[in-house]
């Protein structure tokens, strides 16, 4: 397929850095195995096996130089950039445009970059979507100020937090008992109107929307231990945030 | 008056939800597009005395449909657009309720409220998955 011979163990390096991004990056798991065995198919590798979990990335080549490995994925976040930069550079990849050199030191380029928003205009985005939510579940507008302040206290706790706290289900569940409480007192000194509404607009940022989705993808490709294990994590923030709420409510 | 409100804030909404998601700068608006074109099928739908489990089945599978359409179009990850246009279906309401009924005691009504929030949660899976298989029968179709 190409005129000078590449080297496998730098095909393997460049299927996997690109798997690993995806995956770290909140990506679907079978999009993580499509892109390896794209990416391995487009040097001249056509057999290649993968297997991903979201913990885990094992991925083997055939052929005249066999080699297989391992990559452990701890830390996950959510960015979705990265994902379409990758599905980018695997696109020109696969027709051909990019040699294994270039290809890595662009992914590498991506890995590195982070290419997110700032934090404070996440937490201004989350602020207006608590509001907005309020609107769309028939709450006032009397509420909206309130609730986006809810709103977005939450998310900057929720940032916060994590950083200290490593343990997601319990930064989850302080955010939302936060949450609770600060609606609670605007209720309480009069400052907001319909506790309901207001709880549930400001926990809205917290919902693990991206989880859902990548759960149902997954399992729809087949990756059943990924679909399972992506669902219990949604399944888990959920309850983070119901318990910190009822325990608010309870005592409220 | 109350359909502009309600489309404006689901626009806002759901680019905000991308903002926080880190989707491409590109994408907002389409993400913006995508979650407003799900809350007005929904909210048409309920109005139309549609229970709330069809309704987040149609609005769901309206959704696939429409990022598989932009997928297709600006050669990005379908999950960049399917997570915007899904946030707003997502029964947070419902799911608050029933919390508020266990807290309450009531557990008659609570287990009736996690299971209809539960039930909707099913109608978005099924809406996702039943575009994805249209989508899959077009493309082998047209090979």
């Amino acid at each position: 397929m190409t005129s000078k011979p590449i080297s496998s163990q730098q095909i393997t390096q460049t299927c996997l850095l690109a798997g690993k991004i995806i995956l770290q990056n909140g990506g679907e798991t079978y999009r993580v195995e499509d892109t390896m065995v794209r990416i391995a198919a487009a040097y001249g590798i056509e057999d290649s096996q993968s297997f991903v979990t979201p913990t885990g990335i094992i991925f083997a080549i055939d052929g005249s130089s066999q080699i297989t490995r391992l990559i452990r994925i701890s830390e996950r976040s959510t960015n979705l950039n990265k994902v379409s930069l990758v599905n980018d550079i695997s696109r020109r990849i696969s027709s051909g445009k990019l040699p294994v050199e270039e290809a890595y030191r662009q992914l590498q380029e991506v890995d590195t970059n982070s290419f997110v928003y700032p934090a404070w205009l996440k937490i201004i985005a989350a602020a207006i979507a608590s509001g907005c939510f309020l609107i769309m579940f028939k709450g006032g507008w009397q509420d909206f100020i309130p609730v986006a302040i809810t709103g977005g206290t939450g998310f900057w706790f929720l940032i916060k937090i994590h950083r200290i706290v490593p343990i997601r289900f319990f930064a989850e569940f302080i955010t939302a008992l936060l949450i609770g409480t600060i609606s609670v007192l605007l209720v309480h000194y009069g400052l907001g109107n319909n506790l309901n509404k207001m709880i549930i607009g400001s926990v809205m940022p917290l919902v693990p929307g991206l989880h859902i989705t990548a759960a149902v993808r997954d399992l729809m490709a087949g990756h059943l231990v990924s679909g399972l294990s992506k669902g219990a994590e949604a399944f888990l923030t959920a309850f983070a945030i119901g318990s910190g709420i009822a325990a608010v409510l309870s005592f409220y | 008056m109350m359909i502009i409100e309600q489309l404006l804030t689901s626009f806002i909404a759901s680019a905000a939800f991308g903002l926080i998601f880190n989707v491409p700068k590109r994408t907002l608006i389409h993400c913006g597009a995508t979650g407003m074109v799900s809350w007005s099928i929904y909210m048409i739908s309920t109005e139309l005395s549609l229970a709330a489990i069809p309704a987040t089945l149609i609005a769901a599978f309206v959704v696939t449909v429409i990022s598989q359409l932009f997928a297709k179009l600006y050669k990005t990850p379908i999950i960049v657009f399917s997570v915007a246009g899904i946030i707003p279906l997502v029964p947070g309401g419902l799911a608050y309720d029933a919390m508020k009924h266990v807290v309450q005691d009531q557990y008659d009504i609570a287990v009736q409220l996690a299971v209809e929030a539960f039930m909707i949660s099913g109608a978005i899976a099924i809406g996702l998955v039943f575009s994805e298989v249209i989508n899959q029968l077009i493309r082998k179709t047209d090979r």
